[in-house]
């Protein structure tokens, strides 16, 4: 049996999730579903000068969707909203580093795809 | 005749699928069940030695066609012991309701009129009413269940409802998440007893595959369901309505075959039910679901019954001995009870579960099973679920127990 989807990084953010929860004043405050499972999250991001000063989010899904927003936050906290939008999603994936299922695929896009959305 | 001797490691050979998928553990029969040999093979059979069009050639092969197709309407007749001429052919259940509201509810109901129906139904039995609502002003009444997952159908005397303005009551038979069987039967003759003049429709999608259908016991107006729940093809669902109901609904669809004189302006209508199958007949599927109850005959209800009753018990001893780890979602006792287990693991997603499952080769459901409305009122996003059959065995809960201690692992639960 593999334990491929299931490493130790989902595992861990998925505990312990990073930029978990409401950001107050946030500039951007977007909900979004993936209709596929129900899934159901909230991103909220604060801007500064073109840089993404704060980002959390909250989410209602699995275990790869939580996962998925607590490596996105760490990775685009700081950075400029120009350089967030050249990140395409095979670079979002290759950066959680597990090869999933096209099912978990949507999943471990929907906090990078609704953040894509709204920026 | 019913076989006397249910063997289910016997009834698992009927089904091919299970020799060509060695190890697999096939628990999602309440979407969809696994297919016997004899239902493979009369659709090929169909294909190969009769097919030829139904209902409109005069030479020997059509009218041969036609028969097999006629013959089947006439087994689904049988077993559910209603008249030919009461089997309507639809796309599946689903169609099946929908011609129900479409068919008779458009046009008798009225503003004002009430349609109780229950928090437990699947999309299919919600949707097509939530539609007369909005065209015929008609309310909804959602009646709720109990601590233990059972309808509680007492409620509506308890409520402000008008019982004379309740015209329609359509139930589920049996819950494709709790697993709850309703007792459509006892619920139609209390509800008469005390007075509701309404018509019953009951959703037996899911009763049909498990348990004897009397239409006549239960005494519903309208009782629909799909073959490939019940060991039949993809494409045919039945509706059943009493002969009295039929004659004065109207057809849904217009068109080829369910006509009797067309001219430049006008047309009249075929006599029932041809009236409600426009088009070509599924030929095929038909003749295929003739043959599932063929087998479903043969093998006999009351065994069926009897051996899921048994895994239905196994099945609740397995989620009690995880109790601190997973949620059940259904009636905690065997009794009236299908062999349909929803559940999460504590704090994780059903689909995280159900996907370590597939690497057992556990074939389970997650998602929130086309019954929101139950999962609001559930207070969950989804619930992963185990549904067995007649070709299930005690061995497969064991292995669906053996891949939940690997979510165990897997999560840290311990």
């Amino acid at each position: 049996m593999s334990d491929e989807l299931y490493k130790e990084i989902i595992l861990e953010h998925w505990k312990d999730p990073h930029h978990y929860g409401i950001l107050k004043k946030a500039d951007i405050d977007v909900t979004e579903m993936n209709e596929l499972c129900g899934d159901e999250i909230r991103v909220m991001v604060k801007l500064n000068q073109g840089k993404i000063e704060g980002f959390s989010f909250v989410v209602r899904g699995c275990s790869i969707a939580k996962a998925g927003g607590s490596i996105l936050s760490d990775l685009v906290i700081g950075k400029k909203i120009l350089d967030v939008k050249k990140i395409t999603p095979e670079k979002f994936l290759k950066e959680i580093g597990v090869e999933f299922t096209p099912a978990r695929t949507k999943c471990a896009l929907l906090a990078y795809s609704t953040l894509q959305k709204a920026i | 005749m019913a076989q006397t001797n249910f063997n289910p490691l016997k009834i698992k050979k009927d089904f091919p699928i299970f020799k060509n998928n060695p190890g697999i553990v096939y628990l999602d029969s309440t979407a969809s069940s696994q297919k016997p040999q004899i239902v493979i093979d009369a659709v090929t059979n169909y294909y190969e030695k009769y097919y030829a069009p139904i209902h409109r050639g005069l030479y020997g092969l059509a009218q041969k066609s036609t028969d097999m197709y006629e013959n089947a309407r006439q087994k689904v007749a049988k077993f559910i012991n209603a008249e030919n001429e009461e089997i309507v052919f639809t796309g599946n259940a689903s169609e099946a309701i929908n011609l129900s509201a479409y068919g008779w509810a458009r046009k008798f109901l009225k503003k004002g009129d009430v349609i109780v129906l229950t928090e437990m139904e699947h999309h299919s039995n919600i949707i097509p009413w939530i539609m007369i609502k909005k065209k015929c002003g008609v309310e909804l009444f959602y009646l709720p269940y109990d601590k233990d997952l059972r309808l509680d159908y007492k409620k509506l005397f308890s409520s402000k409802i008008d019982l004379k303005r309740i015209k329609l009551v359509t139930i589920t038979h049996a819950s494709n998440v709790l697993g709850t069987i309703n007792p459509v039967k006892e619920i139609i003759r209390y509800y008469k007893n005390k007075g509701i003049k309404a018509k019953f429709l009951v959703d037996g999608a899911q009763s049909i595959p498990h348990i004897k259908i009397d239409v006549k016991d239960i005494d519903c107006d309208f009782f629909a369901f799909s073959s490939h729940k019940m060991l039949g093809p993809s494409g045919v669902g039945v509706l059943y309505a009493k002969k009295e109901i039929l004659e004065e609904m109207d057809p849904l669809f217009f068109g080829g075959q369910m006509i009797k004189i067309v001219t430049k302006e006008s047309a009249t209508w075929a006599d029932i039910p041809a009236r409600f199958e426009v088009g070509t007949g599924r030929k095929e599927a038909v003749i295929g679901l003739g043959a599932a109850v063929d087998y479903l005959e043969k093998t006999g209800l009351k065994n069926i019954e009897k051996h899921e009753n048994e895994l239905t018990k196994y099945g609740l001893k397995l989620f009690k001995k995880f109790e601190k780890y997973i949620d059940l979602y259904g009636p905690k006792t065997p009794e009236n009870r299908l062999s349909v287990f929803s559940f999460n693991f504590k704090d994780i997603h059903a689909h995280d579960s159900a996907d370590i499952l597939n690497r057992s080769k556990v074939c389970v459901r997650s998602g929130h099973h086309c019954a929101q409305v139950l999962m609001k009122c559930l207070d969950v996003i989804a619930t992963a679920r185990a549904s067995l059959y007649l070709y299930n065995t005690k061995e497969d809960l064991d292995k669906l127990g053996s891949a939940f201690e690997e979510v165990i692992k897997i999560f840290k639960l311990q």
